[in-house]
């Protein structure tokens, strides 16, 4: 019964190349530079592709500057979701209620403005005070009474369903005041002299795309104070270069139809401030210590059980405004709102690099994830290809992201 | 006796880093009971992996030869099919299925992939007999104590066909009365034909069960003794696990005098734990230790001692059910219910075991080293890298951690070099106690004496440090006072002067049963 295993040793690899670096390419650079940073870049790479892609096959109608405007504003909500998924994932938990949460507030606000003709700035208050009590509830069940996240959040989404159709007693309520209406569906203002483009977007695009130079500039500058490893100096121009393009790109696209959306600006603001929260701060160190190891974690003094609860609570409150955002845009609230919004907020987070085990993962990537699915979205529509293949296609794309990601790992920790 | 049925010449077992085995030979007589004793880490589990095929072959260099003929196992089912059967210190059990589904799990009474349900209960029901004991084969495994559970591992093992059964520390999480049962059915598998090795630290069981006993120390076969001869005795058997050449080396120390009257840094009072699960059993049994300013206290025991279990619960309740005692720092009754509460009385726990509850792996050295004290680095809430990188620098330097930079993931380096980063996190947050759990295992002599270094340096900085270890060289080398536990309880204290390996193992080999 004794098997006799030959040990297959197999032939060293022949080492690559072991010439000096002055032969080499920009193309060699820069494929050794995003092998190594595969993570980071790769979803942004295919997001790249993708959009090339559709750019092509509907003959340039997908940068058309409307279509860029209305990408923005289609997916407003839903990137909003997978950044607070993102952290939720990123603790090692999951959120299946924010569909629904974001139906109900929704319908709240509907049945406050509408019906009882609360004023808009003090109905949004209230639902997001709703939305941050509805996701502490939750946040509390799950960190302190220790009930698993997947069981409360579905519970909570058969709840807050449930409570949407008993709250609109099955009909759709609109339509919203003018004052909201405009928060989530206007353009900044039009101001200074006509130049054929809209100048407060074209003036908030340089200030980014001076604030992105200076803050690589000064990153790349402290790296080499401590003499860390950084992109080779022509490398490095490509990347600003590359970035740089981007940011103008969409800047002269937005700037070239009616300027950028307020709900853009709002986006912008979650983005910034969420990522530096997670990067910078104190309470992001945390959220990523306990989903990387929940028991080192606790040993060190972090306070799982209140940072749980507040990532939840926060989660809430951003399907609260989630919910907001929609049922302004439709200028409606409707039973059937926020369907599958969580499912798409969990796949925008996995394809953006968050790891089913957590303590992994960035908002940036929530944000590339939740475009790919933006973009696979209104690529498949101007093409025409209808609900069912987009759902598998969607699917696919999905599975192919994180098959990628556990492959790749699997060959560098080899 | 018909000869040894089991012999394994000069296996040699290397992990990454660490020699596990470096000269184990072993032979077992066909129908004897022969025990395996050594200290925490001389080699018995790893030896015993190697036999079973947890350790496939090729993995060691050494031969392997059972009834006779050359086994080459590729996996446990291979050593399982030749009748070689492990019983782990950690029971291998499904707690939601029933005892007749747990002694078939992966050998079931099946045709065309359907159970049959008769054979299963008919059989089951036999074997439970056999090992003595008295229950539904239907009932969950869960719903049994621990005991029974050991019983229920004994049937499965007969149901494959046992012919040399291992027992690795069967009894260590056992009350008296059932590991009574269980060294009584080991002798009367004996007398139906098999032969069992069992791993064991506890002298009194290995008189009463063993024929034989095999001793390990560092990896090597020390001597094999009949236990029934005259001149094998406690002390012989003691003085072969601990009889190392003292070859390490340790920074001097100055030893410590303690100031008169003050209060100590550190006093723990009648300190008592029962088990998470187990809600009977005291794991922690009324013990009470202190640390001074300067000093160096270790704690000595074998495995299951209690030892970190006591550490743990006090250190913010981390294990266990707290069920009495009192915390004193200088002589002021403080409470550590929480880690935030121990953390700021300035009291630090080392763990020791840094991947499961040190670390953080796929995080980098930086963000590892800040975590427990991250306030330190920030304002507002709000961390400042430029510092972080500042302070883990340092440290990446004075504890020489072998890394390019500080942002690299800390599992990907050495055992050492994570141990040296786990000091460094608590090095860091501050403390006036440090309490290390093991800070040297699995690491090897270089990096060892690196945080030797360490250590030594903290007490003469004025720190109290409590030096857990299993290693009794290094608590030797390096204690000002040692105290040792056996089974929950404190045995002994000792001066440097007054210690020796001998004296200290005699206390921790002290089981309850034993009043001499």
């Amino acid at each position: 019964m004794s098997t006799d295993v030959t040990a297959k040793t197999p032939a060293p690899a022949p080492p690559g190349k072991s010439g000096s670096a002055t032969g080499e390419s920009l193309l060699q650079l820069m494929l050794d530079g995003m092998r190594r940073n595969m993570r980071q870049y790769g979803m942004l790479f295919a997001l790249g592709l993708i959009v090339v892609l559709f750019a092509v096959w509907t003959n340039g109608d997908l940068l058309l500057p409307r279509n860029v405007s209305n990408l923005v504003l289609q997916n407003s909500y839903i990137l909003i979701l997978a950044i607070g998924m993102m952290l939720v994932i990123i603790a090692g938990h999951i959120d299946l209620s924010v569909g629904s949460l974001t139906a109900f507030v929704g319908a709240v606000g509907a049945v406050l403005m509408v019906n009882h003709d609360i004023s808009w700035p003090i109905a949004l208050v209230l639902c997001l005070a709703m939305g941050a009590a509805a996701g502490a509830a939750q946040g509390f069940l799950i960190a302190y009474l220790g009930i698993p996240s997947f069981i409360v959040t579905l519970a909570g989404m058969l709840t807050f369903r449930g409570l949407t159709e008993i709250f609109l007693k099955g009909q759709t309520i609109g339509p919203f005041p003018e004052g909201l209406q405009k928060v989530a569906n206007s353009f900044l203002p039009e101001v200074g002299p006509n130049t054929n483009y809209h100048n407060l977007t074209l003036l908030l695009g340089i200030g980014l795309i001076a604030f992105v130079v200076v803050k690589e500039v000064r990153d790349r500058g402290r790296q080499q104070e401590f003499s860390l490893d950084v992109l080779p100096r022509n490398l490095f121009l490509l990347k600003l270069v590359a970035l740089i393009a981007a940011v103008a790109t969409v800047t002269m696209l937005l700037a070239s139809y009616k300027g950028a959306p307020v709900v853009l600006l709002i986006l912008g603001v979650l983005v910034a401030g969420f990522g530096y929260l997670m990067r910078n701060a104190v309470i992001g160190r945390h959220i990523y210590a306990i989903g990387g190891n929940l028991p080192a974690a606790k040993l060190s003094g972090v306070k799982d059980k209140k940072v749980t609860f507040l990532v939840f609570l926060n989660m809430g409150m951003l399907a609260a405004l989630a919910g907001l955002v929609f049922a302004a845009r439709f200028n409606a609230a409707s039973p059937k709102a926020g369907l599958n919004f969580e499912l798409e907020a969990i796949a925008a987070s996995f394809i953006g690099g968050a790891s089913m085990s957590g303590g992994v993962g960035t908002v940036l990537g929530a944000i590339i994830g939740g475009l790919v699915l933006g973009v696979l979205n209104n690529g498949m529509n101007l093409v025409g290809i209808g609900s069912d293949w987009q759902q598998v296609i969607k699917g696919l794309v999905l599975l192919a992201a994180v098959g990628f990601d556990v492959w790749n790992k699997r060959k560098v920790g080899s | 006796m018909a000869g040894p049925v089991l012999e394994m010449r000069s296996i040699v077992k290397t992990f990454p880093g660490v020699k596990a085995l470096s000269d184990v030979t072993l032979t077992v007589q066909q129908g004897e009971v022969h025990a395996i004793c050594g200290e925490n880490g001389a080699g018995k589990s790893t030896l015993m992996k190697v036999l079973s095929g947890v350790h496939p072959h090729g993995s060691y260099e050494g031969d392997i030869l059972f009834e006779g003929e050359v086994c080459s196992f590729k996996d446990i089912r291979a050593s399982e099919h030749r009748g070689i059967v492990i019983i782990h210190q950690e029971l291998a059990l499904v707690p939601y299925l029933s005892i007749a589904e747990n002694i078939f799990l992966g050998n079931e009474h099946a045709s065309r992939g359907l159970i049959s349900w008769t054979e299963t209960l008919r059989h089951a029901s036999e074997l439970l007999r056999r090992v003595g004991l008295d229950e539904n084969p239907q009932t969950r495994v869960a719903d049994i104590g621990v005991g029974k559970q050991q019983l229920v591992e004994i049937a499965k093992a007969l149901s494959k066909q046992v012919k040399l059964l291992i027992l690795d520390e069967p009894t260590a999480a056992l009350n008296d009365e059932d590991s009574g049962k269980l060294l009584d059915l080991i002798l009367e598998l004996k007398n139906q034909g098999i032969t069992s090795i069992i791993i064991s630290h506890k002298l009194n069981e290995i008189e009463r069960v063993a024929d034989s006993v095999t001793i390990l120390r560092d990896g090597r076969t020390i001597e094999t003794l009949d236990v029934k001869a005259p001149e094998t005795t406690e002390d012989r058997i003691i003085s072969g696990m601990v009889g190392r050449d003292l070859e390490h080396r340790f920074p001097e120390r100055t030893p410590h005098h303690p100031e008169e009257g003050a209060a100590p840094a550190l006093e723990i009072r009648d300190w008592t734990v029962f088990h998470p699960i187990d809600q009977q059993r005291k794991v922690v049994d009324n013990v009470s230790i202190s640390v001074r300013r300067g000093e160096i206290v270790g704690i000595a025991g074998l495995m299951g001692a209690g030892r970190t279990e006591l550490a743990m619960n006090v250190f913010g309740r981390t294990y266990g059910r707290y069920a009495g005692g009192t915390v004193l720092r200088d002589g002021k009754e403080i409470r550590t219910k929480t880690v935030s509460e121990a953390v700021g009385h300035g009291i630090a726990y080392v763990t020791e075991d840094r991947k499961h509850y040190g670390l953080n792996l796929i995080d980098t050295i930086n963000r590892n080293i800040t975590l427990s004290a991250l306030g330190k680095v920030s304002k507002r809430g709000i961390v400042d890298e430029h510092e972080e990188r500042q302070v883990s620098e340092g440290y990446r330097k004075s504890m020489n951690i072998k890394a390019p930079t500080v942002f690299e993931p800390v599992g990907k380096l050495s055992g050492g070099n994570q141990q040296k980063v786990v000091l460094s996190k608590w090095i860091f947050a501050g403390p006036e106690v440090l309490i290390l759990d093991e800070p040297t295992r699995g690491i090897d002599v270089g990096a060892k004496f690196e945080i030797y270094t360490v250590i030594d340096k903290l007490a003469a900085e004025g720190k109290a440090v409590v030096f857990i270890s299993s290693e009794l060289p290094e608590l030797l080398g390096m204690c000002d006072r040692i105290y040792t536990m056996a089974a929950g309880r404190l045995t002994g204290e000792f001066s440097r002067a007054e210690a020796s390996q001998e004296t200290l193992m005699r206390q921790m080999t002290k089981d309850k049963e034993v009043t001499r």
